[in-house]
């Protein structure tokens, strides 16, 4: 049952560009594009399969969408320690030193407070009972992992989604560099990384006058946006300036503090972040968000390429 | 918030990024999943006002590992051991009665005003049951399983198959499951000819008919499962099932008494006789209700067949969550049933039914289970748990069979590795 992943999966589309090839699916509820500078079309079709199916498995693996997958099977263990395989213990790890680094902001058990937060651009703020009830429901530092077992306390629960696509980019162009020496870009949704220089020595333009939904545009392209060449690295972005919600003139931005489970007040609109891989871009973006009026400094402080949008 | 100054975390960050790209836990594992393994020792004494009854000493192993992302297998070997003695549908009389084994060799007597028991009654069972467990498409899973188990005079053979789809978010799943049994019984002494009587000398051969008896089990079960909301699932399913074959117990008999009340002089015991045929169906409704911590399982079943049996069974459970590890689990259950068509507390003298059996256990009756199960997780790789429970069977009818009660204890180990 080696099909299982791909079964569901778009069927990829190739496309010929000046140079390159543009292969096109879609996954986790994104547009996917991956740019290859290969010359044969089999070459092109051959690596856009690839990174479908690995952006499939990543997907169904990783899902809390999903009745059927370890995530699931951890948030509904009702308290019994669960053991996880190789890939799921090095997310949880890291996951976990995201959690140090970031002093708590960073908390793959925050999003059981979506249960009361409903981000729709109304006025349904919730009651701060209903907040409060939640937070013994939130925190890593409740948490007993220890490879290769996880258990939750009943009522918790895990959620890999703020870094599943940044992930599956960073993961698909490790596989797809198994397979070829040839520059690749994969985009997903926006969140992108770059394998390196292109054979005349340039990188990829990427568009960033939209920074919800970067754009990878070839050199000739003569748009308008606030243009950056990735030669290798990654960027992502946090931050959608539709989800809010709006009461007595203050604006709850979607960024939730897990210390609190509050809106961050005064977050960015948006945060995109040129990084080393697009994992620690979004990681980055999604702490400068979570600083609030502070994202900018914080962001200084991180030394990276930055787009700030207030 | 942001009183402290932003500090850099970029090169940690790199780093830990660095290495889980790379696949690699910072903590040595293996590649695979470790095996789960459960194993269970359970002891069910059983005894009436008068008189010790059946034992049951039966260890089972249950190993479960995943062979691939969402794939598993699992084994499972049970090894039941049987002594005492076991009613063996005569009633008790004032003065004592003498019967002859169901191997016919031999004979055992039973006390006056004692309910007459086999006390030959043992048994030894091995079962293994194999299981394995596949996603078919991204909603729909597969079960497939086969299942052999052997006792000195019963074999049974077994395949089942069971596909689930996933609708609504995931929110309902959809089951559909059949399953086939093959089982060979191989009577002690061949078997007897239903209704035939019973020799009381072992210089009299009963009338048998046959040594080998097949008897085929079918089900078909029919089940929708549904998240009702973050902390309770409900369940209902439907099963129909059909037996067909020799559906009778060689080793039971009837008294067969006069209008007093007392039996009768020749061939005061027949062998039983049952359909060869049973069309079963069963409902059962189970709710899961998770609280902040505690978990409260509560599930019914409505049972009813063409022999005329119809049963209730309520079961509450309640896992409560005592901290560092430690829970207590409380069990009541509850059974009802009314009786089999066919079922008599003894045969009035001249009267000649198709079918006819004194198993109580076809009878009206009622039983009860209240029982309490403590635990302990040992640490993430393992479990303790202990349950004791008393059981309470009582006629519900007018049959006036005695009550008979059983404890049930059993020890849980679980660990993974």
């Amino acid at each position: 049952m080696i099909v299982t992943g791909i079964i569901g999966m778009s069927n990829p589309s190739l496309e010929k560009a000046k140079g390159y090839w543009i292969g096109r699916f879609k996954a986790m509820a994104s547009p996917c594009e991956i740019l290859m500078e290969v010359k044969k079309a089999s070459e092109a079709r051959a690596l856009v399969q690839l990174a479908a199916e690995e952006a499939a498995r990543i997907e169904h693996k990783f899902s809390r969408y999903r009745t059927d997958n370890i995530i699931y099977r951890i948030n509904h263990a009702a308290g019994e320690a669960i053991a996880v395989d190789a890939e799921t213990a090095a997310l949880l790890d890291y996951a976990q030193q995201c959690y140090a680094l970031s002093e708590g902001m960073f908390d793959i058990t925050s999003g059981v407070l979506r249960e009361v937060w409903h981000f729709d651009g109304s006025a349904n703020v919730p009651a701060a009972k209903a907040v409060d009830a939640l937070l013994s429901c939130i925190g890593w530092d409740k948490v007993s992992w220890r490879a290769p077992t996880i258990t939750l306390q009943p009522g918790m629960e895990i959620d890999l989604g703020g870094i599943g696509k940044e992930y599956a980019v960073d993961r698909t162009a490790n596989l797809l560099q198994q397979h070829t020496d040839a520059s690749l870009l994969i985009n997903y949704g926006g969140d992108l990384v770059a394998t390196g220089a292109r054979r005349d020595g340039s990188g990829w333009v990427v568009g960033v006058e939209d920074p919800q939904h970067a754009v990878a545009l070839p050199p000739s392209s003569h748009a308008t946006q606030t243009q950056y060449e990735l030669v290798r690295g990654g960027i992502a972005t946090s931050g959608d300036a539709r989800r809010f919600l709006l009461k007595d003139g203050i604006r709850y931005s979607h960024i939730l503090d897990p210390r609190t489970g509050w809106p961050i007040r005064d977050a960015p609109h948006s945060v995109t972040v040129v990084a080393g891989t697009c994992t620690e871009a979004g990681i980055l973006s999604t702490l400068a968000m979570l600083h609030g009026t502070a994202a900018e400094e914080f962001l200084q402080q991180q030394a990276v390429t930055y787009w700030c949008v207030r | 918030m942001q009183l402290k100054k932003p500090k850099s975390i970029r090169s940690a960050l790199a780093v830990a990024t660095c290495s889980m790209l790379s696949g690699v836990s910072h903590h040595a594992l293996a590649e695979s999943t470790p095996w789960e393994i459960d194993t269970a020792l359970l002891y069910y004494g059983e005894s009436d006002a008068d008189n010790p009854r059946v034992t049951v000493v039966e260890p089972v192993i249950r190993a479960r590992k995943e062979i691939a992302t969402d794939e598993f297998l699992t084994f499972r070997f049970v090894f039941d051991s049987l002594t005492g003695a076991s009613a063996n549908g005569a009633i008790p009389q004032s003065t004592p009665q003498t019967f002859t084994s169901p191997s016919g060799e031999g004979t055992y007597t039973t006390s006056a005003n004692q309910t007459p028991l086999d006390p030959t009654f043992h048994d030894a069972r091995g079962a293994v049951n194999a299981e394995w467990e596949l996603p078919l498409s991204r909603l729909t899973k597969g079960i497939f399983s086969a299942n052999f188990s052997q006792e000195f005079d019963y074999t049974s053979m077994g395949l089942a198959a069971t596909l689930s789809r996933d609708f609504n978010n995931r929110n309902t799943t959809l089951s559909g499951g059949l399953s086939y049994n093959a089982d060979t019984v191989r009577p002690v002494g061949d078997a007897p000819e239903g209704l035939s009587p019973m020799p009381t000398t072992t210089s009299v051969d009963k009338t048998t008919i046959g040594s080998d008896l097949s008897k085929n089990v079918a089900d078909l079960l029919l089940g929708v499962t549904q998240v009702i909301n973050r902390n309770t699932l409900m369940q209902l399913n439907f099963t129909y099932g059909m037996d067909d074959g020799y559906l009778t117990d060689p080793y039971k008999i009837l008294s067969v008494v006069d209008n007093t009340g007392t039996l009768v002089g020749t061939n005061p015991y027949l062998y039983e006789k049952r359909p060869d045929s049973r069309a079963r169906q069963a409902i059962f409704w189970k709710t899961v209700h998770q609280f902040s911590e505690d978990v409260l399982n509560i599930s019914y079943r409505y049972y009813w067949d063409d022999w005329g049996i119809a049963s209730h069974t309520l079961d509450l459970k309640y896992r409560a969550e005592l901290g560092s590890g430690h829970y207590l689990e409380p069990h009541l259950r509850y059974y009802t049933q009314s009786k089999a068509d066919f079922y008599y507390y003894a045969l009035q003298d001249g009267t000649t039914p198709d079918y006819a059996s004194a198993d109580y256990r076809l009878a009206d009756l009622d039983a009860t289970t209240i029982g309490l199960k403590y635990g302990i997780t040992h640490d993430e790789n393992s479990e303790l748990a202990i349950r004791a429970e008393r059981y309470t069977q009582s006629s519900g009818g007018d049959a006036p069979f005695p009550d008979v009660n059983a404890n049930i204890i059993q020890l849980n180990y679980s660990l993974n590795f």
